[in-house]
């Protein structure tokens, strides 16, 4: 959804400048207290929870929970203090870094988190590439043939995309290319490939395993990943297109009907001189945006897709932590997605101020 | 107004998309309407339940019997049918009541301004910086089973987007004279607010929640698909695609046997969907062209 506020104009030069870095400092002060006020608000839900569904999440195995010291565990850990002093004691952790210990990740949690966070971040881009690529070249070619059966057919073609829920297209993707066809299987990595990745002479320079295996040197497991990435991208790519195409196919129409347009045209230019030089580069400008818009929200969407293909991730991390109320666990992502939606919002507001001086900011 | 009126209605039903949408949105009321008759339910049971049809636990391809087959031994058409009832109910109740909230804390904040403007505002961007899926999964897994659950979770996380909208609208309208003139003659805000400002803003939101509906019914069969929400066995497409998801991932080369655990409740699911997203760009064309994407 584009959310612009219509305050002032962005001017040009040193004063835009100025201006520019005013607006970057505020938003950044702001994030401190948006992180803060999420905390609050998956504080008071997990409040809801008794002590005992929380002493849970700090349970090995489930007998210990029948033994007769369960009141016991509940105040050593301090489950039953009140949620504010409670909350008290989890901020203070967080202040030195410490988010508690992840059930669901049998690690600290930043950490689980960590180690997560690249996987979900290869996906977005793998996904990224596609849906604006594919996107815009059907958007152009969509409002030059508009209203005819080209423009006809790819709107149709968009519009069933975008009602399709991702995880009904990943179970049909799954049913057609994994289980009929045998060729792009669920999860992160065969299992030989697995074993490569953790053996001690494969390094890990980003935590990407595509990048990481080109790094090393190792084109099977290159292949390999990518093979797994196959099902997820093309779910993606299909669920997400539709808007990508709709701006851009709006945007061209509106370019196509300027006065400038219609000069070039009439000065004899050759049309795919018009078409490109002309006319798209001007309408690629609202679409800059949403494709920016679109990376950042993908990112949210890997929770259902990450799920559905048993892929390792923070999308998939937080639904099992979710199913199984690790709230330590719940929190940490939470927040841990809330601070990636903030800072990618804000990258994508600054760039596009830059694409388009005309933008204003608030 | 007359011809307002028919150029409204001319237009509505001019497009093709658009009549394709209303006539599958006019299927789906029917077959909710008529569900009992459709798919009879067992004499005093809770009809939203399907009911156990079968004790083998793989799936049973399409019968007589059971026309769109069997899965978690459970009958897919029976779920097919009164799952339309439960997607009309969470959509509907979710988007009239998070609408309702997103109106009152949007027309407060645009038609004060300034401070209640800045808090609230701050407040529904901090809201907004939880992915939705994943702040209504949360609460829905917290509050426990239950349909309600589910609505009530998505209705917490959902009230920011109308609100938003609203208070757009009504900084624009807050300016014109009409107003100025409503409030030179003492009358008082409330009364101005809904008299006044929200006619003159509705129109918007009314597309806007046409638009959400197909989404929101897309996260709530997201959630039970995850297996928060619906209790097991509760009418719920959802539900019944995740009784199919263990056999797409480990049934090797058998997957396509099961095709119908699939096809039916995911056909659904896209065509409800779809007729939303065609009947909310029709009236968007229709009431708001500058919004035509």
């Amino acid at each position: 959804m584009i959310v612009l506020r219509r305050e002032f104009y962005f001017p040009s030069g040193v004063e835009g400048l100025i201006v520019l870095i005013f607006y970057i400092i505020r938003r950044v002060l702001f994030i401190p207290i948006t992180l803060f006020g999420i905390s609050l608000i998956v504080f008071s839900m997990i409040g809801m929870l008794s002590p005992y569904q929380r002493l849970a999440t700090f349970i090995s195995s489930p007998d210990r929970l029948k033994s007769e010291n369960v009141d016991q565990l509940i105040s050593m850990y301090g489950l039953d203090d009140p949620i504010p002093v409670q909350y008290g004691r989890w901020f203070k952790n967080l202040l030195q870094g410490n988010l508690g210990w992840s059930y669901v990740g049998k690690a600290p949690v930043l950490q689980a988190l960590l180690q997560r966070f690249p996987y979900t971040l290869e996906l977005t881009l793998y996904s990224a590439i596609p849906i604006i690529l594919i996107g815009t070249w059907m958007g152009v070619l969509s409002a030059l043939h508009h209203n005819r059966t080209l423009d006809h057919s790819l709107r149709i073609f968009a519009v069933v995309g975008w009602s399709f829920p991702d995880f009904v297209f990943g179970l049909f993707v799954l049913m057609i290319f994994y289980s009929t066809l045998g060729l792009f299987p669920p999860g992160n990595l065969s299992l030989w490939a697995e074993g490569i990745v953790k053996s001690t002479s494969f390094r890990s320079f980003t935590g990407m395993t595509t990048i990481d295996a080109l790094l090393n040197g190792r084109l099977d497991v290159f292949i390999n990943a990518l093979r797994h990435l196959v099902g997820p991208v093309l779910t993606l790519t299909y669920v997400q297109l539709a808007y990508i195409l709709r701006i851009t196919r709006s945007s061209m129409l509106d370019v196509l009907q300027r006065d400038y347009v219609r000069t070039a045209r009439a000065k004899g230019l050759d049309e795919r001189i018009v078409i490109n030089k002309h006319a798209k580069r001007n309408a690629m400008i609202p679409v800059a945006t949403v494709s920016g818009q679109t990376i950042v929200g993908l990112m949210a969407g890997t929770v259902i897709v990450e799920a559905i293909f048993n892929r390792t991730g923070l999308g998939s991390f937080l639904a099992l932590a979710a199913q199984q109320l690790d709230y330590a666990s719940i929190m940490g992502g939470v927040l841990f997605f809330g601070l990636i939606l903030i800072i990618g919002n804000l990258l994508v507001d600054i760039s596009y101020a830059y694409i388009d001086p005309r933008v204003r900011l608030d | 107004m007359k011809s307002e009126t028919h150029r409204i209605i001319k237009k509505l039903f001019l497009n093709a998309s658009a009549i394709i949408g209303f006539v599958l949105l006019g299927v789906f009321i029917v077959i909710a309407i008529f569900a009992p008759f459709i798919a009879p339910p067992k004499e005093g049971r809770d009809p939203y339940m399907m009911p156990i049809v079968t004790w083998t636990s793989s799936p049973q391809p399409p019968s007589p019997e059971h026309p769109f087959g069997v899965a978690g031994k459970r009958d897919i058409f029976y779920g097919v049918i009164w799952g339309t009832r439960t997607a009309f109910r969470v959509g509907i109740i979710v988007t009239v009541v998070s609408t309702l909230i997103g109106l009152f804390i949007g027309s407060i904040a645009g038609y004060y301004g300034k401070l209640f403007d800045e808090i609230l505002m701050r407040i529904t961007d901090i809201f907004m910086a939880i992915p939705f899926l994943v702040a209504a999964l949360v609460l829905a897994a917290i509050l426990g089973s239950g349909l309600n659950k589910v609505m009530i979770a998505m209705t917490i996380f959902g009230w920011m987007y109308p609100a938003r909208l609203i208070r757009g609208n009504i900084l624009q309208v807050k300016e014109e004279q009409y107003i100025m003139a409503a409030k030179a003659l003492g009358v008082k805000d409330y009364l101005i607010i809904i008299r006044h400002v929200l006619p003159n803003t509705i129109f918007p939101v009314l597309i806007q929640a046409s638009m959400r509906m197909g989404s929101l019914v897309i996260t709530a069969a997201a959630l039970s698909f995850l297996g928060v929400g619906a209790p097991q066995g509760y009418s719920d497409w959802g539900a019944l695609l995740n009784y199919s998801r263990n056999w797409m991932l480990g049934g090797q080369g058998e997957a396509l046997l099961y095709w119908y655990s699939t096809v039916f409740p995911g056909a659904a699911m896209v065509l409800f969907v779809l007729s939303w997203n065609l009947v909310g760009d029709a009236l968007r064309d229709v009431f708001d062209p500058r919004l035509r994407v």
